[in-house]
């Protein structure tokens, strides 16, 4: 088996840019390894349009976006593996994989893109009481099976989450032709996109009923109908139950990072993201083992992915041409008040050029109003940022200047905050 | 004068817009953070358009269907019958993205393309 200098494991928006970046900054035995029959990951499914505003300064559909990726990769004379599935990544960075072609093989590249994506949250982890009818789907199931393989899972429809997937379902069955008859959200604010609310339920009048979860599912052999019923301090209220008479329900309860490669690998995960907990190179607790886009922390926008992703591109690339400090100093940020986590986890001052911007990425709690977003170093101040309203549906990204944390390298930690403006 | 409060759908920010309205007439706009903001606004309560995104049945493909978009954005009160158009046509494979698929859907002008290429299996 050919050997390469690096192997990426997943060939989505995250793999396809950290393929072109790493390309572009001098690697040539470079593989992606894609489990699906395509490249493009989950944009081949994404067919409704938005993406591609900051990165092609053009509204594309999700297999537009990837096939402007894809493009790159075929012509910069990327090798890549499809129907190909990675069965164990080890802490020497080998890899194990399978296809129909090569069989059993392994790899051992010099350098790792952790770019597998991220999962959507099952029935089984969301303790919905009920029977266990058929017509239960998650939001991204249904999305493939409509968009790509051209089946209509239902013709009733009640969706539980009013994350950015079960929005854009809301608005595509009911194109198709099914009747969505409401979007059930637990939280008290939608966990979407603003503008998804607008155009996927406004522009259809399909209610959002916010606060609200499944407490009941009826159905034998197929979904009959479900029960919602109005929430408080996470408990049902008795008395506001509705019953809604429906073959389907779509769950858009959330995405978590898949991380089982990197467990096995023995990679520290961040409790909060339930992705690497990695460096300003990206890189996570094992050296030249890297990771972006959402198998590190869930995204909301492509955009930002491929950002990230040609990041890690380009550290994987100083790392395999022989940059890779080996451990050094290492400063965490902390994350409070309001901030739930941040990416990168730890900054390292000694990898820092002085005109170096370190971008870091995170979300925060619940929905706030005119806040200062400020980040400290021991007790100066080294950024402030007025925001007039933050959500945790919406990540924020600030830079931050390399040289403010190299003149406080001394700190024992950067806090990343929100404060009253 | 009234005014309306819209979320603008021009890209992810979703600015909360604040339009001030003289009967049917846009007098002015605000909360907005682009020009795009303005002439969403100006549309949204004049002659309100959305892009539509679908798919066609697509005959001897690696995939079922291939997904398509109106090439610009259509009225709003367009959508269904728009939707109904595609439902009657099939194509067959290869497709390309960019291909127009359907043109002038349902009497609107605008053609309908694909947005995905779909090899011969």
């Amino acid at each position: 088996m050919k050997q390469y200098d690096l192997v990426i494991i997943g060939g989505g928006p995250a793999g396809l840019a950290a393929a072109v970046s790493a390309r572009n900054a001098g690697i040539r035995d470079i593989l992606i390894l894609e489990r699906d029959a395509e490249l493009g990951g989950i944009l081949n499914q994404c067919i409704h349009n938005g993406f591609g505003l900051h990165t092609f300064k053009e509204e594309l559909t999700g297999p537009e976006y990837a096939s402007r990726f894809i493009a790159q990769v075929q012509e910069l004379g990327i090798e890549y593996k499809l129907n190909t599935m990675v069965l164990d990544l080890s802490k020497d960075k080998t890899v194990t994989a399978m296809n129909r072609t090569d069989g059993l093989f392994q790899l051992q590249p010099k350098a790792v893109i952790l770019a597998m994506g991220c999962r959507e949250r099952p029935r089984g982890a969301l303790n919905i009481p009920g029977s266990r009818p058929a017509g239960i789907y998650t939001a991204g199931t249904a999305q493939r099976l409509v968009n790509m393989e051209g089946q209509m899972p239902g013709r009733k429809v009640v969706i539980l989450g009013s994350g950015d997937i079960g929005l854009i379902m809301a608005r595509r069955m009911t194109l198709e032709g099914a009747e969505v008859k409401v979007v059930a959200e637990l939280m008290p604010y939608s966990g979407g996109l603003k503008r998804n609310i607008v155009q996927c339920l406004d522009d259809f009048g399909i209610p959002l009923k916010l606060s609200h979860t499944v407490v009941d599912i009826r159905g034998k052999d197929r979904v009959e109908g479900i029960t919602l019923a109005r929430v408080e301090q996470g408990k049902p209220v008795p008395g506001t139950e509705e019953y809604y008479e429906c073959d389907t329900l779509l769950l858009s309860c959330g995405l978590i990072p898949e991380n089982e490669l990197s467990r096995g690998a023995g990679v520290a995960l961040n409790p909060v993201t339930n992705g690497p907990a990695v460096n300003e190179s990206l890189e996570t607790s094992i050296p030249g083992v890297f990771a972006a886009g959402n198998v590190l922390h869930v995204h909301d926008l492509v955009d930002y992915v491929s950002e990230e992703a040609a990041a890690a591109g380009r550290h994987a690339a100083v790392f395999i041409l022989g940059g890779g400090e080996a451990s050094v100093q290492a400063l965490p940020i902390r994350c409070c008040s309001g901030v739930r986590y941040s990416v990168p986890s730890f900054i390292r001052p000694d990898c820092l050029n002085p005109d170096d911007t370190v971008t870091v990425r995170f979300r925060v709690d619940n929905i706030y109003k005119n806040k200062r977003i400020a980040v400290y170093a021991g007790e100066n101040q080294i950024f402030t940022k007025k925001r007039n309203v933050l959500a945790p549906g919406e990540m924020e990204t600030i830079k931050l200047k390399a040289c403010s944390i190299l003149e406080n390298r001394e700190a024992a930690e950067l806090v990343l905050k929100l404060e009253d403006a | 004068m009234k005014t309306v409060n819209l979320t603008c759908i021009g890209c992810p920010l979703g600015c909360q817009l604040s339009v001030e309205m003289d009967g049917k007439e846009v007098v002015s706009v605000s909360g907005n953070t682009c020009k795009n903001g303005d002439k969403y606004a100006r549309k949204e309560l004049t002659n309100p358009t959305r892009i539509v995104t679908s798919t066609v049945r697509v005959t001897g493909g690696t995939l079922a269907a291939v997904s398509v978009k109106t090439a610009s954005d259509i009225p709003k009160d367009k959508i269904f019958p728009c939707m109904k158009a595609l439902k009657e046509i099939e194509v067959s494979a290869p497709v390309t993205i960019g291909q127009v698929i359907l043109s002038d859907v349902a009497g609107t002008g605008v053609s309908i393309v694909a947005t995905k290429n779909i090899p011969q299996k």
